[in-house]
């Protein structure tokens, strides 16, 4: 169970909701997905086409927990600004705090970051950032006391999975809040890798609706993020430079 | 009356007084709109009471797929 402020989840995935082609590939995606928690993104309105359709309106918002973001912002002010737009929907009082501070690489400054979680806390948002793979940073915001930490794997969108996986590890080791491995995850493999480090959940988007089939990718996904997850709990074996026999050593004769 | 909306200037027939009646407007009544004019983001529940006028800068904002 996947706890962030006083709301509990049976999923550890966290599913984006971008850049799906199609609403009806991308609804059988999150039923797949097991998803309990959707992220969207907050944008103006086209005024001049109500007919647009809008992913929202085609899923049961009871049914899943809205994460919007403030990605688009740059400083800590328009983040704020965002989270309450988003607020007042109605429909959540939970933030993806998202300031990026380079567009090249869509790495989160993290002073603007610090600044928008400190404003948005004293507001009585669930506060979760996107941050960079930085332990110092993340307690500094568990300090301030955000609800979960959301280092990168790698950068978003890029797919390029665990990049510093001893970053990572640093953060869940130190962390006494959820950590939720968010951006850069490509593969199963990579979500499978950020749960067995101990992650609490894993963040993605584009693995899933920019995959060949991102209906089955979803659903490789689950199972991944689970799998992870069991291995986790169930803790590895140590690794050793020397092989050690599987099968018994006694009785030997029975092949001499 | 003048007013901008999403940074574009239009030009609303007389009788679009209220923030409700503006969404109607523009057909979008049912959808989810957050709308803020002059910077202060309006309760959905003070739509149909909240005035709109000349010269306003009113934003109407949704939820839109993000990762």
């Amino acid at each position: 169970m996947l706890t962030i402020a006083n709301k509990t989840f049976h999923s550890r995935l966290l599913l984006g909701t971008g850049k799906f082609s199609d609403f009806n590939v991308q609804k059988q995606a999150v039923i797949e997905s097991g998803t309990e928690i959707l992220t969207f993104a907050v944008r103006r309105m086209n005024i001049f086409d109500a007919d647009q359709p809008n992913f929202l309106e085609l899923i049961d918002t009871d049914q899943y927990t809205l994460l919007p973001n403030t990605a688009g912002a740059a400083n800590a002010e328009e983040a704020v600004r965002i989270a309450r737009l988003a607020k007042a929907s109605g429909l959540c009082d939970m933030i993806k705090v998202e300031v990026i501070g380079d567009q090249e690489t869509l790495l989160p400054d993290p002073l603007e970051t610090y600044r928008a979680c400190e404003t948005l806390l004293s507001e009585g948002f669930v506060v979760l950032p996107y941050i960079s793979d930085d332990v110092v940073l993340a307690k500094r915001l568990e300090d301030l006391g955000v609800h979960a930490v959301m280092p990168g794997a790698s950068p978003i969108g890029s797919g390029l999975g665990l990049l510093n996986p001893i970053h990572l590890q640093y953060i869940i080791d130190k962390a006494d809040i959820p950590v939720i491995v968010d951006a850069g995850i490509g593969s199963p493999a990579d979500a499978a890798a950020a749960m067995s480090l101990g992650a609490d959940g894993v963040l993605l988007n584009s693995a899933v609706s920019g995959a060949k089939d991102p209906v089955k990718m979803a659903k490789a996904m689950k199972l991944a993020v689970e799998a992870g997850r069991l291995g986790y709990e169930a803790g590895r074996i140590e690794k050793k430079l020397s092989a050690v026999p599987s099968s018994p050593v006694e009785g030997m004769s029975v092949v001499d | 009356m003048k007013v901008r909306v999403n940074g574009k200037s239009i030009d609303l027939p007389d009788d679009i007084l209220t923030i409700e009646q503006l969404l109607s407007h523009f057909h979008l009544e049912n959808k989810l709109a957050i709308v803020e004019k002059n910077k202060e983001i309006i309760d959905r529940k003070t739509y149909k009471t909240r005035t709109i006028n000349e010269g306003d800068q009113i934003e109407i904002v949704h939820f839109v797929g993000g990762g």
